[in-house]
């Protein structure tokens, strides 16, 4: 990037500023032609210069000039208007003018505005680009938060400078000038003065807003400093509560809030301090023309029209002046803003854009072998990771690298995946040295996978696909509107010198899957997921969470076969206690009353929780089916039986898990109300109160808290309640509750609730475990196993994929490096979460996988535990940064070497 | 049946029959109801110890395993309890019990357990003064024994 601002605006912007500055000259014209009208208006209409006679007419509108050499021509004769007409006529040009100079400056302020914005754009699209091809080793030195808000928030205030870079000070400039002309013609010894004046201001400002930009540079880097630590306390909050050093990070935060705030004061006061002398010197200057100039004229050596003209003028010159400076202000703020971040993207080893450029079709399989040469790699201190290395593994090889503590293999693993560069010495692919090969090759035909995951905030399906989506693969038709729309976007994003690929577009490179289209996608899917055995894990999330129903029609569609199949399966084998189903015309004793008065799914606030006690509709239900007292009694019986239970606890106990019906919190208000409530009747209860208690019993299931309050006659009372609350539904309520219908999916459920369409029974201690199992053979059966799983697969991973556990997060890692089917897979200790059988398992699945269809990768592995050593071809050993040992396990067990050590 | 009942059955059993009844109460009602058909197992011998179960209905046996297969040592009655040990001193579980009808229990999660004895401690000497009387008698049994073999 251009190191410096002006010229940066100037080579992307010249020729908009070029038109921006000839449009302001020319609405020039009918600025000053409005400046002028008044004058006319008043002196001849309204005070009637020129209609002296009743009657008399003036020419309106003649266009006569007086040319050199041919003398006065007439072009137009202009219309003969009388007095009033002619008021009439020069208040509408009047008018007309106030109109187009708003209209010029409408369009001025846009331009100038999309201009500066387009800029905005394209600098922090560089500097993005630019974070895309920093080497790696850029990255251990800075904080994520502080790139992010250079790219942000430093850059922007540019935008608003951009539109004024060139136009201010030609015009501003020329304004001064031109009244200091003006002053100069007049008296050359008072032009004198002013430009004396002039000079120191143009001289001393400046210097003293040196300090300013220095404050400024200050407050730049103390407030990026800022976010970064912040950025810092997010991402590191667990090791701040497990050390018990919040005090600390609130100590650093309050030192740094500190320095900025000495900072910004420091710059207020010089900023102040620069104005005030600035206006000093501007106000000096009449000082001395009266003085001077009064001096003058009692000598007679100026007469008195011209020191009132002088003085005339120079009330046009402070106002240029002073705008002129603060441009200049503002030009160096920004210039100080654009500095510091340029600064900050500068690196001497950019990856150079040919690397990351864009291709199409798939590159040719990497048929060469992938070696090592006399590679050397230092780390940040100067210590030696690998020393002169010399290795190569052939196409189709599996090798092992078994490595002591500081034996060196994680750093050739990376070096390998281009994150870790030479020191000296050089990684080569066939021929050609690997850095030197685009990423459209590396990244396509080599996979990596290591223990340091990182996953982005997304579904897991996106996640895993993230290493298919290497270029934009169709072209998107829009219609209409959004066609419009897009050629918009793609003709902004060329003017701001963005990237005018399509995010839309279908970037899954199907192929390097081994599919064809999204249609077998799946299957290939399926097979990474089933290798790195996270398809349970994925199933388990599919059955816990409400399913897209756009995305997943069959789940719908076949949800009665789905119930019918469980039934019949749990009565085949004596397990039909375990659910008791939904059924419309029956009570549900394992669910809530709650749950078996509304026999629905709240899609909206208004039933949901504790707003359904409150609801009126609701509670006129309830009353018509004579269920409110009876409810409300069973509320009372329910509040005086937890408070005796609960009342001693402390509030943190962990029995208040138990009890579903309040918190921990609300035992107090419970318990004056119930004192309030005990001995008044009913009708004396307020409807506040009553719903407060009438809540508690919707929580309330029988054989779970067994406090024996449900009779016969009160279930099918609520049956019927049930039926009633749904005869007459009010339209507002329509759209917040799902009734529950055997034949239809409930979208707001689970595809668990959906699937069992009932409760499980609070009984029986491991039906939860069962159950599930049954409902994966049945969706298996059924054919519906792909869809459960794609379910899964919407689910979102959280920040930096912190909703799956460690061990999750890196089966994914090499799942998605296993679905590229690449012809080099690099494993850099990539399951060091999970337990060793369980790495076993993996690297037996993995092994496997990859040779599926006939393929033959080569496999690079650094492993864990030497004993997985004998799963490969080839093992490799490196200890203390040397390459000690290399063969074939037998071989190596058969030395005497640091293998044979290391294994026993 | 009911948790006042479940409460009644809980007097009943020796371990805690001295405590307050509301404390009984809370323990009730903290704790799950579960059902077995025979045949189904508890526990497994070896298992951890997570809870102690109070049989409330039914019968079971508790089994032990040997060279020639479970051998059973004895048969539980509602009003006992069983698992308490386990929970008491972290030990893995030292038999098996496997429900011979169909079997309605209280199932007090460890946790739980703990926490009452912590709080309550009528409650902790209680379950002390009921272990000690077994481990006397179990001592008597142990003479008994001894002085039998040396006879």
């Amino acid at each position: 990037m251009e190191p410096s601002l002006a010229r940066y605006i100037w080579t992307h912007t010249k020729k908009q500023q070029l038109w921006i500055l000839m449009i302001v000259l020319l609405s020039m014209i009918p600025y000053f032609m409005s400046f002028d009208l008044p004058k006319l208006i008043v002196n001849g209409p309204i005070q009637g210069r020129g209609f002296e006679q009743p009657g008399a007419t003036q020419a309106f509108m003649r266009l006569h000039y007086n040319l050199p050499f041919i003398g006065e021509v007439q072009f137009f004769s202009g219309f003969q208007l009388d007095r009033k007409e002619t008021l009439l006529a020069l208040s509408l040009v009047f008018l007309l003018l106030v109109v187009i100079n708003g209209l010029f400056k409408f369009y001025i302020n846009t331009y100038k505005g999309r201009l500066g914005e387009r800029m905005l754009r394209r600098i922090r699209f560089d500097l993005v680009d630019r974070v895309l091809r920093f080497p790696p080793i850029y990255f251990k030195r800075v904080k994520s938060a502080e790139v992010a808000t250079m790219v942000k928030d430093e850059v922007e205030p540019l935008g608003g400078f951009i539109g004024d870079a060139f136009l201010q000070p030609v015009l501003l400039g020329g304004q001064a000038l031109t009244a200091m002309l003006f002053i100069m013609v007049q008296n050359v010894w008072l032009g004198m003065i002013a430009l004396v004046i002039v000079a120191i201001q143009i001289v001393l400002i400046p210097r003293m807003r040196r300090r300013l930009i220095v404050l400024g540079r200050e407050r730049q880097l103390t407030a990026r400093a800022l976010s970064g630590r912040v950025g810092e306390i997010v991402d590191g909050i667990g090791a701040v509560h497990v050390h018990d050093t919040s005090n600390y990070e609130r100590a650093d935060i309050a030192a740094r809030l500190g320095l900025i705030f000495k900072i910004r004061f420091d710059l207020y006061q010089w900023k102040f301090m620069v104005k005030f002398l600035n206006n000093f010197l501007a106000q000096i200057t009449p000082f001395l023309f009266y003085m001077i100039g009064g001096y003058l004229v009692i000598g007679g050596r100026l007469d008195v029209g011209q020191l009132v003209a002088v003085i005339g003028a120079y009330k046009d010159l402070p106002g240029p002046m002073k705008e002129l400076i603060d441009w200049d202000q503002d030009r160096q703020d920004v210039q100080v803003k654009y500095h510091q971040v340029v600064e900050q993207f500068t690196a001497d080893d950019l990856i150079a854009p040919r690397i990351g450029a864009l291709t199409i079709d798939d590159p040719e399989p990497m048929t060469g072998p992938l070696s090592a040469i006399g590679l050397s790699i230092a780390d940040d201190g100067g210590a030696m990771l690998l020393d002169h290395i010399s290795l190569q593994v052939k196409p189709g090889e599996t090798v092992a690298l078994v490595s002591t503590a500081t034996g060196g293999a994680e750093a050739l693993a990376e070096a390998f995946a281009r994150l870790n560069w030479p020191d000296s010495g050089r990684v080569a692919s066939g021929a050609d040295d690997l850095l030197e090969l685009p990423e459209a090759v590396t990244g396509r035909r080599m996979s990596y996978a290591s223990s340091e995951v990182f996953l982005f905030q997304a579904s897991l399906r996106d996640n895993l696909l993230y290493g298919l989506k290497h270029a934009p693969l169709t072209s998107v038709s829009y219609d209409d509107a959004s066609a419009d729309q897009h050629l918009w976007n793609i003709h902004e994003a060329r003017r701001s010198g963005n990237s005018e690929l399509d995010i839309h577009s279908d970037w899954i490179n199907y192929a390097s899957a081994g599919a064809t289209g999204p249609h077998d996608l799946f299957e290939a899917v399926r097979r990474v997921l089933d290798a790195v055995v996270l398809s349970r894990d994925i199933l388990d999330l599919g059955l816990r969470s409400s399913a897209d129903l756009t995305r997943h029609t069959e789940l719908a569609k076949r949800i009665v076969e789905l119930r019918a199949a469980l039934r019949t399966r749990l009565e085949e084998e004596g397990l039909s206690g375990l659910v008791v189903p939904f059924e419309p015309g029956a009570y549900n004793k394992e669910a809530t009353i709650g749950q078996n008065l509304l026999f629905g799914a709240a899609t909206g606030f208004e039933l949901a929780d504790r707003a359904l006690a409150a609801n009126p509709y609701f509670a006129s239900v309830l009353r018509q089916a004579g269920l409110d007292r009876r409810l409300y009694e069973m509320g009372m019986e329910i509040a005086e039986q937890a408070i005796e239970l609960f009342a001693d606890l402390p509030p943190d106990h962990q029995f208040f898990q138990q009890l579903a019906f309040m918190s921990a919190e609300e035992i107090p208000t419970y318990e004056t109300l119930l004192q309030r409530l005990k001995n008044r009747p009913y009708d004396a209860v307020s409807e506040p109160d009553r719903a407060m208690i009438v809540t508690l019993s919707f929580a309330y299931i029988e054989p779970r808290h067994r406090f024996g309050l449900l009779s016969d006659d009160l279930m099918s009372k609520i049956v019927s309640a049930r039926n009633r609350f749904y005869e007459n539904l009010p339209p507002e309520l329509q759209n917040a509750i799902e009734r529950y219908d055997p034949a239809k999916y409930i979208a707001a459920g689970t595809v668990m609730d959906n699937v069992l369409f009932g409760r499980l029974g609070n009984n029986h201690p491991d039906a939860p475990e069962r159950i599930r199992s049954i409902v994966y053979d049945i969706l298996d059966e059924l054919g519906l196993y792909a869809e459960l799983l794609d379910v899964g697969l919407d689910f979102n991973v959280g920040a930096s994929g912190r909703r799956l556990t460690g061990g999750q997060r890196q089966k994914l890692d090499v799942a998605r490096a296993l679905l590229k089917r690449p012809d080099f897979l690099i494993l850099n200790r990539p399951l060091s979460a999970l337990d060793q059988r369980m790495q076993d398992k993996v690297l037996r699945n993995v092994l496997e996988e990859a040779k599926r269809d006939g393929h033959s990768p080569a496999i690079v592995w650094v492993v864990t535990n030497p004993a997985m050593a004998m799963m490969f071809d080839r093992v490799v050993v490196f200890d203390s940064g040397q390459l000690v040992e290399d063969g074939t396990h037998e071989t190596l067990l058969a030395g005497n070497g640091i293998f044979k050590e290391l294994l026993s | 049946m009911l948790l006042k009942d479940e409460v009644g059955m809980l007097q009943r059993v020796p371990l805690f029959s001295g405590i307050e009844l509301t404390k009984l109460k809370l323990l009730a009602f903290t704790s799950d109801r579960v059902n077995y058909s025979a045949g189904q197992t508890l526990f497994r011998q070896g298992d951890e110890g997570d809870a102690a179960y109070v049989i409330l209905s039914g019968r079971a046996d508790i089994l032990v395993d040997s060279d020639t297969g479970p051998i059973k040592v004895a048969e539980l009655v509602p009003n006992s309890i069983v698992g308490e040990i386990a929970i008491l001193c972290n030990s893995s579980r030292t038999a098996t019990v496997r429900a011979a009808s169909p079997l309605e229990a209280l199932r007090i999660p460890k946790d739980h357990f703990v926490r009452l004895m912590k709080e309550f401690p009528e409650m902790t000497i209680e379950i002390l003064r009921v272990l000690a009387n077994r481990l006397s008698l179990t001592t008597a049994d142990l003479i008994d024994a001894r002085s039998a073999n040396n006879e």
